[in-house]
């Protein structure tokens, strides 16, 4: 831009990802919202020429995939790809921290906690139990003092939504922890989040640092008598650490392992005390609901299932990337207007939803609904939102088998059906896979993964066998196909030893 | 100080327990045994080996009855189909999960495992058996640790916690892999916080930590948690 005197004009200032993934790195030119794609060092010469100096768009380098965006609705990703994460004064200048001062100045913690209740927010660790709720029964509880902690504890492969949230808006996370701070009377927060994110850990350290020198975090939030101070802490490479119990006891500084319920963390939480847990995506939502009202918020998407989620759009397909959606928005939509459909005209044929405990959903189930409650009618789950596309070349066998290898090397091993169940389970699909399986195996498959589903401790147990139930349930054919005639359409089974470690 | 009474029912049975009492034992006050392998009075209940679970009526999730406290007009089933079938598939799979040989078994005809097989009628595995082969650590003057037989019900890690105070064992590693441990992975000789008060060894309900050249029936002594607890209790 020095070459073309245009350095006092313009900045150029560093984002969080926009989301496309397939044709990175992007370039975000204000006003007018150009997005440029594939961006390399000899094509920004041009843009900056003919753009910026000249006024005239690059047309051919310009984001061709308009569908993409179209569909979406991004409130929880407002930020990201357009401010420096690494800038508090970014997010201010985009209204941030503005809710946070309305609900110190003219609000009281019942009013914050109605404004959120009557948004119908859910929480989007997974399990959807409504936000509003969950803050009054904390705000309720009798002892002293109250936790609040946020999960940043992204373990599903292939899931990246919470993680790029944190390195794109950090401080939409901190602004949401404040307001339910605030509102169930917390003075000590911590965000809890993976080691493998050392981006995420990076800015949001900055972001917290930032928020302090500021007044925003410490004994006199913005000058007033509220007080809440927030830390990171951080997980040892355990999925199932971002269970709710499970990431209490690692906060705690105690092996990572969960504990039935109740007691519930609202009443016993860390130190058995009120703790509020939240997914920092339910968090990043809080501050939009508290500054345009609750009812704002509940236009959004379906009557039960308030808002947008986002989802990681993976797998075999054209546009990879990190979306959000409207609650409600079918499958079908999301695989072929967002996503382009099929990568390289392959054939659809099924689509995982929900990470490695979700459901293998086939292309007849496309129209449901993306919502919690359809979701878990046929048999997948929101979970931490994956959606992973499979394509003809995908033997349903062995996805099942992936996932359950996943889960039997995760399970914290303290129950019975996910430490020793889940392993026999895995052993059965190594058996068919490698042309040893029997008819029999099918019907000790139904009855264990069922079992395990009902009879588990936690929630990484009872929805372990989701990808083994609904594979059986809609593509029975395959299994029987791999027992009977030891055939596997995709290629993707009865490989001897060597080829397998080829591959 | 008065104690809340709370109405319910237990397999059809009108019972009356005080608030607060764990499912486990209000069945048990009542003559109800519900079945169990990590559960022990005077531990901390545990939740881990899903025999006790039970159907609350109202509810399609099952629920640990060693863990989950009596609710005022709740209508509990104990013993359903559904409930037997999972029982044995609890058992199959601890069977199934390492070496399991009754016949060359210390803790033969005073394990509680096997006891358990016989009282749910198990009467085969579907599982293909795992007869792991980990070495056997004996370096203690007695006690010997012998993890292939280990269900871990952590019951000696438990008792070494809660009463001995000194929490010498503990697990490693996660899931299919979890063992119980000595301090920092040591041998049992080598371990500096053991006191070699052999409470694991009473409590193990398998024949995974036993002493060496006892009888095991001499060595078994189940109430010992409780018995301690009460005691100190008294003071």
């Amino acid at each position: 831009m020095k070459e073309f005197g245009v350095d006092r004009e313009c900045k150029v200032a560093r984002t969080g990802c926009i989301g496309t993934c397939s044709v990175g790195p992007a370039v975000l030119i204000e006003p007018g919202d150009y997005l440029y794609q594939s961006v390399t060092p000899e094509k920004v010469r041009d843009i900056v020429r003919d753009h910026i100096v000249l006024g005239l768009p690059v047309k051919d380098m310009l984001y061709s995939n308009r569908e993409y965006f179209k569909k979406q609705h991004r409130l929880v990703l407002r930020n990201a790809g357009k401010i420096d994460p690494l800038r508090i004064e970014d997010y201010i200048a985009m209204g941030g921290y503005s809710a946070l001062e309305k609900c110190l100045a003219t609000m009281t913690p019942q009013g914050v906690i109605y404004e959120v209740r009557t948004s119908g927010l859910r929480g989007r660790g997974g399990a959807g139990f409504p936000t509003g709720q969950k803050w009054s029964l904390v705000a309720r509880a009798q002892s002293s003092p109250k936790y609040i902690v946020a999960n940043l504890d992204e373990g599903d492969p292939g899931v990246f939504a919470n993680r790029t949230l944190a390195e794109a808006d950090p401080h939409a996370i901190i602004e949401g922890m404040l307001i339910a701070a605030y509102a169930i009377g917390a003075q000590k927060g911590y965000i809890y989040i993976r080691s493998e994110y050392p981006l995420a850990i990076q800015t949001l350290q900055k972001a917290i640092a930032q928020a302090k020198s500021m007044g925003l975090l410490g004994n006199s939030v913005l000058e007033t008598p509220f007080a809440f101070d927030l830390e990171l802490r951080f997980g040892a490479g355990a999925f199932v650490a971002g269970e709710e119990t499970a990431i209490l006891a690692s906060v705690e500084g105690r092996r990572a392992m969960p504990r039935p319920r109740p007691p519930y963390p609202a009443n016993s939480g860390l130190w058995q005390k009120p703790t509020l847990i939240q997914n920092v995506e339910t968090l990043a939502n809080i501050p939009l609901i508290i500054q345009n009202g609750g009812a704002w918020f509940a236009k959004t998407g379906t009557p039960k299932c308030t808002g947008t989620k986002c989802f990681s759009l993976t797998g075999k397909v054209n546009n990879p990337g990190l979306i959000e959606v409207p609650m409600g928005i079918t499958l079908r939509e999301v695989v072929f207007d967002i996503g382009g459909g099929v990568a390289d005209g392959k054939k659809f044929k099924a689509v995982l939803v929900g990470g490695p405990s979700g459901g293998c959903l086939p292309e007849t189930l496309l129209e449901s609904p993306i919502d919690y409650d359809s979701l878990t009618k046929v048999g997948a789950i929101m979970g931490s939102g994956g959606i992973v596309v499979l394509d003809e070349d995908s033997c349903m066998v062995d996805t099942a088998r992936f996932f359950t290898e996943f889960c039997v090397d995760e399970s914290c091993g303290k129950c019975t059906p996910c430490r020793a169940g889940l392993a026999r389970v895995k052993e059965i699909f190594d058996k068919i896979t490698h042309g040893q399986g029997e008819m029999s195996d099918i019907g000790t498959l139904e009855k264990s993964s069922v079992f395990i589903r009902d009879a588990s401790l936690c929630g990484l147990g009872q929805t372990a066998p989701n990808p083994v139930i609904t594979t059986l349930r809609y593509f029975k054919d395959e299994y029987i196909k791999h027992i009977v005639e030891k055939e596997c359409e995709a290629g993707k089974c009865f490989k001897t030893r060597d080829e397998e470690e080829e591959a | 100080m008065s104690v809340n009474l709370l109405k319910l029912k237990i397999d059809g049975v009108e019972v009356s327990v005080p608030e607060g009492t764990m499912i486990l034992k209000a069945a048990k006050d009542n003559g109800i045994i519900i079945p169990t392998l990590c559960n022990l009075e005077g531990l901390a209940p545990y939740g881990g080996c899903r025999l006790c679970l039970v159907e609350i009526s109202g509810s399609p999730k099952l629920f640990p009855a060693c863990i989950t406290p009596v609710g005022p007009n709740m209508e509990i089933t104990t013993n359903s189909d559904r409930l037997k079938e999972y029982r044995k598939m609890v058992v199959q799979m601890l069977l199934a999960e390492r070496t399991h040989i009754c016949s060359v078994c210390v803790a033969n005809d005073h394990c509680e495992l096997q006891a358990m097989a016989n009282q749910l009628g198990v009467d085969h595995v579907m599982f293909e058996r795992k007869f792991t082969q980990e070495p056997i650590d004996s370096t203690h003057d007695f006690l010997v640790i012998d993890r292939n037989r280990c269900i871990l019900c952590t019951r000696c890690i438990r008792i070494c916690d809660q009463i001995e105070g000194v929490h010498t064992l503990d697990l490693k590693l996660r899931g299919k892999d979890s063992e119980v441990i000595m301090d920092l992975d040591e041998h049992w000789a080598n371990s500096c916080s053991c006191t070699s008060c052999r409470k694991c060894a009473k409590v193990c309900p398998v024949g995974a930590i036993y002493i060496e050249g006892e009888p095991i029936g001499h060595t078994k002594n189940k109430e010992i948690a409780a018995f301690i607890r009460d005691r100190r209790n008294r003071r």
